[in-house]
């Protein structure tokens, strides 16, 4: 289980099996989606799988998790998203209403995002073999800016930014599977990413070096991933970390870092540290990044790694975590 | 045959730095024996020509009659031909691959170089560096071997006419004595602004009128900068622990003489035999009532950890202030030590008023060592300074090379070779980035000293420590997994320099089990080898996994949902009211955020909670500590517990909780509550060993994992062992927590290997 949590078990799992297997230069960088050139035009096009338990929760469910995720995924490449496929796996026996309020908010999903779900695909297998429900979405955008992004982009001086407080879907997540009594107001924060991502890319042509959405395994994997694609150190503030209060007291009962829950309507971007203020201005001025803050900067030692300063000015190690954490401490 | 002869004759152990060429050409000369000594990479290398009986005495006194700081492990003698050359000379070393050479441990001020100190007549009168054959840095200064002058600090400081004097005099006490300065060649000592300009004046004056007046003084030490504050001025201590971002752990306490610290604490012979000898530890003791020190030197302890001056510099603050001072590691909560001198201004600026520092260069940090006194030995806390790097001679050759990577936090690494066993100064917590860059340092300059290069790499089998990654990323070199309690009592089990089998019973707070559950409160049937997990305490819910550590009053709703006792009436349920219903239905619904534990750390947090000790800690073992403290000595009896076997062994620690939940509603006092406690669990371990004895037909019992840091617990189990015949093995050398897993770790993957 822990091959899915989205850390080191998730990237050993996929350099082991599927770069293996399928390498080619387009997949090796192993981005959210693939740039592809397609004659004087670029597109995006990427896909992703959707699991989640429970299905429905506060702030959406996996209908539009699954518009949203792809939709985000174009919009880290820098791509205007534009079509979508989607395709289902439902467990025999699946409640017909739940399958239409799911279809329903895909469709408001993707209305809200610009895109057209064009084709899709269902399959049903034996009661016990799926949870419920299971889909897959295909995306395709337009990349219309000369935009080079990606994971390995990051320099020393560069800002590295949040677009807004982190892990208000993972806590809510945490909250409606219902293990611990909990009354909580936290609402998922899934939502397209592509508007704020425009408003960004148009404020600083050329100066915006990494964009990636923070899902599984949260901010502190997706700075572990730049670290090692960048060959360099990522420096985090503890003071300037955004997070919501109700998120703080959730991850706090259960034991959790924020920066490694997950999120669904955030991204991290990695900016030139001369424009970063203008790239804070123009996020905050967009309803989705009015929450967003410089949490840190790019240095060049030590090369891999992410260090978080402590309100104290001490340095803590920021580690790719191997699976679900155990205590270290003794 | 009665014409002379000639041996060749080497000496390997601690022999370098300890004063042995000196000790050697005195009997040489003595002896009417020609010939020459010297140091190499492998240790100490004679030729001695004479009579037969002449050779052979000066065998016989360098087997058995070697310096003070000297440990003679290996002598061998070779007979060559006799050269006739005159004189006994000591000829330069031969630096080379190192081999068995061993570095020696830093030496706190001898009798001699302090009677020199304040003596108004002695050329070197108050001179803050003073130090001789017998005394003064070495392990912290030294950067390579042989060890001599040039490959030390003290390289940059070419020695004056009256120094070079001494220290080529075979009679004199500074021959050959490596750091040996005065103030006319040697380092100079300068009392600064944090900012860098000198203050006016002599510095050890204006530091101590400093210290009087409440402000906090860096002062640079062996191995690394402390920070002192006068310890009887509340508002001075309170101020450094703010600044430093340390709550409430104790600080040691720095006292001028023994006089002086018999008015703080209870310290018997053996105590002071410790604080005044060359090792010179803080030395954890009983606290005198109304001993005059701040409140919040030691907020929550009954004992008070004090040494002695240990360098000449520390002697003469503490003569000029007259009166004891706080001594803690200059740094900022749990950072390394500061031992470099632009890191040092740069990471204490914000903490000290001033700097009292000078220009010798520290090599490698080295925090003061600490060890707590029980029945009258010395139960090693933390080791470091003094200790390290004093070898441990292991009862069997490791075949290759082993690196030990060590734990988490108290973190230490072993390298292993032939049959040494070297263990690294504690470092402390490898997650802060400071830590764990001088954890590579350290291996990379241990690896370099020692001439060690390892081909086996051990390691705990937690994924997530950072240790365990450190390892993992070597290459070229075969990994070992080593089960965290099965390290603790291999540890142990080396420390006492045998192999087992034993009964181990490894109690601490958490370690990584290898059914993937947490384990602490284990007996394990061990050798060096393998170990079979015999038995454990009942296991029960972490619920919010590392809060739980934090929040020990969530251990005691995990433990009352476990017992099945109602929480309604309960101090610690109504101080924790708010969270108190998301807590327990964590605890009951378990899941990956209220993780399996069978960990004793855990049961007393949750018993401390109970009784009110704590609800919260800001550092390991704070809330066990505070529940040890309340322990009403008077009370003898403990709560009956059900022991269930044969296999697995469980102690069931449920009975505990429920009878402390009984009195504690009863209204039978903390003290004796903690008291029936402490005795419960001992008698529970007993029999349990007892159960597992039985089985194997094993008569030794290996006790270790940080837990028994506590003497009650320790001294009943002892008791109750001893009484029914069985051995117990106890730490001497590595402590009993996670520093002492490094060596555990290395001597499991020799013996495997
Ligand atoms: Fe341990
Ligand atoms: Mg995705
Ligand atoms: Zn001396
Ligand atoms: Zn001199």
């Amino acid at each position: 289980l822990a091959h899915g949590s989205g850390g080191k078990a998730t990237q050993t799992l996929i350099q082991a099996v599927f770069l293996e297997e399928f390498g080619n230069p387009l997949l090796a960088p192993l981005e959210d989606g693939a740039t592809l050139p397609l004659g004087d035009a670029r597109a995006a096009f990427t896909t992703d799988s959707f699991v989640v338990s429970p299905l429905f929760f506060p702030g959406g469910d996996i209908g539009d998790l699954a518009v949203n995720g792809t939709v985000n995924d174009l919009a880290m490449c820098g791509a205007r998203p534009a079509f979508l496929a989607a395709g289902f796996i439902l467990e025999e026996g699946f409640p017909v209403a739940d399958l239409r309020r799911i279809a329903a908010s895909m469709a408001a999903a993707a209305a809200a995002a610009g895109v057209s779900i064009v084709t899709g695909d269902t399959k049903v297998v034996q009661r016990g073999k799926a949870d419920g429900c299971y889909i897959t979405t295909t995306g395709v955008g337009v990349v219309e800016r000369p935009v080079e992004l990606s994971a390995s982009g990051a320099r020393p001086g560069d800002a590295v930014i949040v677009s807004g407080p982190m892990g208000d879907h993972g806590a809510a997540i945490m909250v409606a599977r219902g293990d611990f009594d909990l009354e909580s107001p936290i609402v998922s924060d899934t939502a397209p990413l592509h508007g704020v991502v425009s408003a960004l890319l148009d404020a600083l042509p050329g100066h915006v070096r990494t964009l990636r959405d923070a899902t599984r395994g949260g901010v502190a994997t997706i700075l572990n991933e730049v670290a090692t694609a960048s060959r360099a150190a990522v420096v985090i503030e503890e003071k300037a970390l955004p997070v919501r209060p109700e998120v703080t007291g959730v991850c706090e009962l259960l034991g959790i870092d924020p920066l490694y829950v997950a999120c669904e309507g955030r991204f991290v971007a990695v900016v030139d540290g001369a424009h970063a203020g203008r790239a804070l201005e123009a996020l905050r001025r967009h309803p989705l990044g009015a929450g967003a803050s410089i949490i840190g900067t790019i240095r060049d030692d030590p090369p891999g790694l992410v260090l978080l300063r402590t309100a104290f000015g001490g340095t803590r190690i920021v580690d790719l975590l191997v699976g679900d954490p155990l205590p270290r401490i003794c | 045959m009665n014409g002379p002869v000639r041996s060749r004759i080497r000496v390997e152990g601690i022999v370098q730095g300890v004063g042995f060429r000196p000790f050697v050409h005195a009997l040489a000369t003595r002896y009417g024996l020609t010939g020459l000594v010297g140091n190499d990479a492998g240790g100490v290398f004679i030729e001695a020509e004479g009579p037969a009986t002449a050779v052979g005495a000066l065998v016989e006194a360098v087997r058995h009659r070697a310096p003070a700081l000297a440990v003679v492990e290996w002598v061998s003698v070779t007979p060559v031909p006799p050269t006739g050359a005159r004189g006994f000379e000591i000829v330069p070393s031969v630096a080379g691959q190192a081999t068995r050479a061993v570095v020696p441990a830093d030496v706190a001020t001898c009798a001699d170089c302090l009677a020199e100190l304040f003596d108004p007549a002695d050329r070197r009168h108050l001179y803050p560096f003073v130090n001789c054959t017998n005394c003064g840095p070495r392990f912290t200064i030294v950067t390579a071997v042989p060890y001599d002058r040039a490959v030390t600090t003290m390289a940059g400081f070419a020695m004056c006419a009256a120094c070079e004097r001494e220290y080529r005099d075979p009679r004199d006490r500074r021959f050959h004595a490596q750091p040996t300065c005065c103030s006319d060649c040697g380092p100079a000592l300068a009392l600064t602004a944090p900012g860098g300009t000198a203050v006016p004046g002599d510095p050890v004056t204006e530091a101590a009128a400093l210290l009087a007046a409440g402000a906090v003084v860096a002062v640079k030490g062996l191995g690394g900068y402390h920070l002192a504050v006068d310890a009887a001025d509340e508002a001075a201590v309170a101020t450094l622990r703010a600044r430093k971002g340390r709550p409430d752990k104790a600080f040691a306490v720095l006292a001028p003489g023994l006089p002086a610290v018999r008015e703080l604490c209870e310290a018997g012979e053996d105590a002071a035999g410790l604080l005044t000898g060359p090792r010179a530890p803080i030395v954890l003791l009983p606290r005198l009532r109304g001993a005059p020190v701040a409140p919040s030197v030691a907020p929550d302890s009954g004992e008070l950890g004090v040494l002695l001056p240990y360098t000449p510099l520390h002697h003469l603050l503490a003569r000029r202030l007259a009166r004891p001072y706080v001594l803690t590691s200059g740094n900022v909560s749990d950072e390394p030590i500061a031992y470099d001198d632009t890191d040092a201004r740069r990471r204490l600026g914000g903490i000290a008023d001033a700097f009292l520092s000078h220009d010798r260069p520290i090599r490698a940090p080295a925090d003061d060592s600490v060890v707590r006194m029980f029945r009258g030995a010395a139960l090693p806390v933390r080791r470091a300074r003094g200790y390290t790097p004093e070898p441990f001679m292991l009862p069997w050759p490791v075949r290759r090379p082993v690196l030990a990577c060590g734990a988490a936090q108290k973190s230490t690494f072993c390298l292993a070779r032939g049959r040494h066993a070297v263990v690294s100064q504690h470092l402390g917590d490898l997650e802060s980035y400071r830590t764990l860059r001088a954890f590579g340092t350290e291996i990379g300059r241990w690896r370099r000293l020692f001439g060690i290069e390892p081909a086996v790499v051990a390691h705990d089998l937690h994924p997530e420590y950072l240790s365990t990654k450190y390892a993992l990323a070597l290459d070229g070199v075969e990994h070992a997994g080593v089960q965290h309690h099965h390290a603790h009592i291999a540890s142990c089990l080396a420390d006492n320099g045998e192999p087992g089998p034993v009964i181990g019973v490894a109690f601490d707070g958490t370690g990584y089990g290898d059914d993937g559950t947490i384990w602490g409160g284990e007996l394990l049937v061990a050798d060096l080898a393998g170990y079979d997990r015999a038995g454990h305490l009942e296991q029960v819910r972490m619920p919010g996994g590392v809060t739980a550590i934090r929040q020990p009053w969530r251990m005691a709703a995990a433990w009352l949902h476990a017992a099945a006792v109602p929480a309604a009436g309960l101090d610690v349920a109504r101080r924790n009211a708010a969270a108190w219903p998301a807590v327990s239905a964590l605890a009951a619904a378990g899941g990956p955020a209220a993780p399996v534990t069978s960990s004793a750390g855990r049961l007393f947090d949750a018993v401390a909670a109970l009784l009110g000790v704590r609800d919260t800690v800001t550092y390991e073992g704070q809330a066990a500590m505070g529940l040890e403290l309340r322990v009403d000595r008077d009370v003898r009896d403990g709560y009956p517990v059900t022991v269930t076997g044969p296999s697995p062994v469980v102690i069931r620690s449920t009975d505990l909780v429920r009878a402390v939940a009984e009195d504690l509603r009863r209204g039978v006092p903390a003290g004796v509550i903690a008291a029936r406690f402490h005795h419960g669990l001992a008698g529970a371990v007993a029999a349990a060993v007892g159960l597992v004895a039985g089985a194997t037909g094993l008569g030794t019992v290996a006790l270790s994992g940080g837990v028994f840091a506590n003497t009650v617990l320790l001294g009943g189990v002892d008791d109750r062992l001893r009484r029914d015949g069985v051995r117990v093995l106890t730490h001497r050398r590595v402590p009993c927590n996670d520093g002492g897993i490094s060596l555990g770790q290395a001597v499991v993957a020799a013996a495997r290997d």
